[in-house]
């Protein structure tokens, strides 16, 4: 079980060293192994019925989590899709890619994508399907910036990136949510708990952050705007994760979270607007478009959209026929993806203006289509699994405000309104598909596209051609497919054992029907007149399109923080340190105020009187005039000297305040100091020659420093009214003699209690000196100028 | 007392992060002596003045004034000086090397 997940990474860990040896046996078949073979383990997963085969490691114990893979009734399924379709993908790469492109990586990133996908699907752990959730985005942006020196490409990925980041970063939000609320990490466990989280209050931002991570990853609107941009990724890709597999693992986090949302008539409202809406609106802009893989796009958008709508409904008959339209959809628009590959690759343009005609060219890729564009339309025909499908969706839409008791609020209007809106969003549906097949195959072509087009080769078509046959396959023999893939799946969303559900081409005249029958004949009337109508699909979006707010906020987020970068990173130190300074100062205050450290009542300070006091108050007077002067003269020699003064002033107040060891050092060290001063002094400009200072920037200068002053000294009066533990000074004042045989405490301190300090500070002063040494040293090699 | 001593420290707090927001390196140089300086102040300040005798045992004493903090001046007085005279020799390099002293004139650009 495990081995079947990580598969996918162990191989692409070992792609690298197999693509060197590309020219003799194409990457491709390796990732083609692969897939099938987890095709196989999964499949034969289904038909022994095992379906709860657990992987359990107890990953932080402590926690209370475990990462735990597991295969119910909808990850199988979606297992079983996701490597069926990965290995025909794989498949038809081999021969659409050349040999000369970057194939290791390529693979790479497709076997990346493969085990997060099987990740998703089969995690238990909420953390644990997060990282694979990202790890789809990741692989996604890798694959469509394939061709990476197209700007088309590069800005198609990074949209896709940001769209989907913003969702995963919803979506890891919802995830702890629901952590918090039920206490466990584990989905199965979660979901047992639907009464907890249906109750807390949390449960409208739960149902948010989740619904924005769905829309966003499966291309819901208004977020659906990075999937017709990700089609500039090889069409292989576009085939497995712009149609079949990633943007459906949105639908799968919804149904994954069915059992517990579909009591709640905020997420029916919600999931079912979004729904039909885009459905609506994808099937209405793929009109519109003129490039084939843009029609696929808009259309996938469209599709995905009646999907989640169905999700939104609930009702047994929606989840089922949900569920079924994710396989049909899989099967048809992975076919038509793969036939506008093959067209590109013949033709050499997607431009659906210059094609036409290709029937006599090429039948075979004209007959995959057909076949798979009538499906997508609902043509209602035996073979035809989208129609199935489709039926199921107008019946579920009908019988939605029969299945569901809602009261009389917005929620039972809306389930009024929805067979309508069915309709009217499948009536694109129908012209976009007539539209696809017909403006490609029938008509005429221009003769610089038409000379040499042809169908590929066997090895081309292959995929295409099974994905075709398995339509063919599920129309035909659709109680199969309902009772061993679909029912276990539906189950597992439902959370209760579904009855038997068996799907007829003919039900008799039933709503669901009629329903299909005004879509056909108002899509083949809107369609044979469509000249009349170019006006009406040129009407919106005007300039609020989703696309022009992406790229408002896109190039304003750029452009600020670049203005932000080029202020605040300005290579200037004086103002690095000007910030930190101020920000340390204004917190440092906040916080002294916001909790109010001041005790002053509480302060133990020794008394200040006239006559003896006379010497401190004069030196401090003396010191403050001292660094004044220092700060404002205009000779350095002075600055230097009354520097000195400073130093000196402060040995005396060692002095006044028994500090006799403190005093003597100071008084040489500063000494010292000044000489070293006074010897650097000759090569250092005089202060004279620079030029004055902006006002403004001075008074920055001194309202910076004032405010450091002041935050000092309140952090001194703070700390020193507050004394939250005994000193520990007594300690050294009894051992001194006791312990360290010394009568001068400081000593005793400095060589022995803390001796292993004061050979640091001497490995400092040694490090100082030989830095010093070097740093003079330096000019007799490097030179002076 | 201690109040006092912990205005003054802050007052020079203040002189000294002035001298560092400087343009001239031997402004922000001064700017760290006097920063050490004002440290020194406001660390000796925080274990309480004039409590008693100077910290060297003596027979018949009873109070002495707190040894702790004058330990950490005296390391801190020995490396803080370390510091300025690397300071003042990497300030000299720098004038040699690149013939001024100005902060400003000294910065990076953006083509680094």
């Amino acid at each position: 079980m495990i081995i079947a997940i990580l598969m996918p990474f162990l191989i692409a860990l070992c792609i690298p060293f197999i693509a060197k040896f590309k020219y003799r046996i194409h990457t491709g078949y390796v990732a083609f192994a692969a897939s099938l073979s987890i095709f196989l383990y999964f499949l034969t997963l289904l038909i022994s019925g095992k379906t709860d085969i657990l992987y359990h490691y107890s990953w932080i114990p402590s926690l209370g989590l475990d990462l735990t893979f597991y295969t119910d009734g909808l990850a199988l399924f979606f297992a079983l899709l996701i490597s069926g379709i990965g290995a025909l993908v794989a498949f038809y790469s081999i021969h659409y890619l050349d040999l000369e492109e970057r194939l290791g990586s390529f693979y790479v990133y497709l076997l990346l994508f493969m085990g997060a996908m099987l990740g998703i699907v089969t995690s238990d752990n909420i953390y644990a399907l997060y990282t694979f959730w990202e790890l789809t985005s990741v692989s996604s942006f890798l694959l469509i910036s394939f061709w990476f020196n197209r700007k088309a490409s590069t800005d198609g990925a990074l949209k896709s990136m940001l769209i989907t980041f913003l969702g995963g970063f919803a979506l890891l939000g919802g995830l702890a949510l629901l952590h918090l609320v039920t206490g466990s990490a584990s989905i199965r466990e979660i979901l047992t708990k639907g009464d907890l989280i249906l109750g807390s209050d949390w449960f409208p931002l739960i149902v948010v952050l989740l619904l924005l991570a769905a829309c966003t990853k499966s291309a819901q609107f208004p977020f659906h705007i990075w999937l017709p941009d990700a089609m500039e990724a090889p069409t292989p890709v576009s085939a497995y994760l712009h149609s079949a597999t990633m943007v459906k693992a949105g639908l799968f986090l919804l149904l994954r979270f069915t059992p517990v949302f579909r009591e709640s008539e905020a997420f029916f409202i919600a999931v079912s607007i979004i729904g039909l809406l885009t459905l609506f609106w994808g099937s209405y802009m793929a009109v519109r478009q003129t490039d084939l893989k843009g029609i696929l796009a808009f259309s996938t958008v469209s599709q995905l959209g009646m999907i989640m709508a169905m999700i939104g409904y609930g009702t047994e008959a929606a989840i089922f026929a949900a569920i079924f339209h994710i396989l049909n959809h899989a099967t048809f628009k992975g076919s038509l993806f793969m036939a506008v590959g093959i067209i590109d690759h013949e033709t050499g343009t997607r431009d659906i203006r210059r094609l036409g005609g290709l029937w006599k060219l090429m039948p075979i890729t004209g007959i995959i289509s057909v076949l798979a564009a009538f499906s997508m339309a609902g043509v209602p025909l035996p073979i035809l699994n989208g129609f199935y499908s489709k039926e199921e969706f107008f019946a579920s839409s009908w019988d939605l405000s029969a299945d569901r008791a809602f009261g009389t609020g917005f929620a039972s209007v809306l389930a009024d309104i929805v067979p309508y809106a069915a309709v009217a969003g499948s009536i694109f549906t129908f012209v976009y598909s007539m539209y696809f097949y017909f403006r490609t195959f029938t008509g005429k072509s221009e003769t610089t596209v038409a000379k040499k087009a042809h169908d590929p080769k066997f090895g081309m078509l292959l995929s295409p051609v099974l994905l075709v046959s398995g339509v063919i396959l599920i129309s035909i023999f659709p109680n199969w497919f309902s009772r061993h893939l679909l029912l276990p799946a539906a189950n597992a969303v439902y959370g209760e054992t579904m009855e038997a559900h068996s799907i007829h081409f003919w039900h008799g005249l039933v709503p669901a029907l009629l329903m299909s029958l005004i879509v056909v004949i108002s899509g083949i009337l809107l369609y044979s007149t469509r000249s009349y109508w170019t006006g009406l699909y040129k009407l919106l979006p005007g300039r609020l399109s989703g696309n022009n707010v992406y790229s408002v906020i896109l190039n304003a987020s750029e452009k600020q923080t670049k203005k932000l970068n080029d202020h605040i990173v300005s290579g200037s130190l004086r103002q690095y340190n000007a910030i930190i300074i101020s920000f340390i100062s204004i917190l440092t205050l906040l916080v002294l105020f916001g909790t109010n450290s001041f005790d002053l009542s509480n302060m133990d300070t020794s008394p200040v009187s006239l006559p003896q006091s006379l010497p401190e108050l004069a030196v401090a007077v003396i010191m403050i005039a001292a660094a004044f002067g220092s700060t404002v003269s205009q000779k350095k020699l002075t600055a230097v000297i009354i520097l000195g003064v400073v130093g000196y002033g402060l040995s005396i107040l060692f002095v006044l305040f028994r500090a006799p060891d403190l005093a003597l050092t100071q008084l040489s060290i500063e000494t010292i100091t000044v000489v070293l001063f006074l010897l650097c002094f000759r090569h250092l400009p005089e202060f004279k020659r620079e030029r004055k200072e902006k006002l403004s920037k001075k008074i920055t200068n001194i309202i910076i420093a004032s405010l450091c002053g002041l935050m000092m000294m309140l952090v001194g009066l703070a700390a020193y009214s507050q004394r939250l533990f005994p000193a520990i000074s007594d300690y050294f004042i009894e051992n001194s003699y006791k312990l360290g045989g010394g009568d001068n405490i400081v000593n005793v301190i400095l060589v022995d209690f803390r001796g292993l300090d004061t050979l640091f500070e001497i490995t400092v002063l040694a490090i100082a000196a030989l830095g010093i040494y070097s740093l003079i040293k330096l000019r007799q090699k490097g030179g002076d100028r | 007392m201690e109040i006092i001593m912990i205005v003054l420290a802050g007052i020079l707090f203040g002189f000294a992060v002035y001298n560092i927001l400087q343009k001239r390196l031997l402004r922000i140089i001064i700017g760290t002596a006097l920063l050490s300086h004002a440290a020194h102040l406001f660390i000796l300040t925080m274990g309480k003045l004039k409590r008693g005798a100077s910290p060297v045992l003596t027979e018949g004493t009873e109070n002495y004034t707190d040894p702790l903090p004058q330990a950490l001046i005296l390391t801190s007085i020995v490396i803080s000086f370390g510091v300025t005279s690397l300071l003042l020799v990497l300030a000299y390099r720098t004038v040699k090397t690149n013939g001024t002293d100005n902060m400003e004139e000294l910065r990076g650009n953006n083509h680094d």
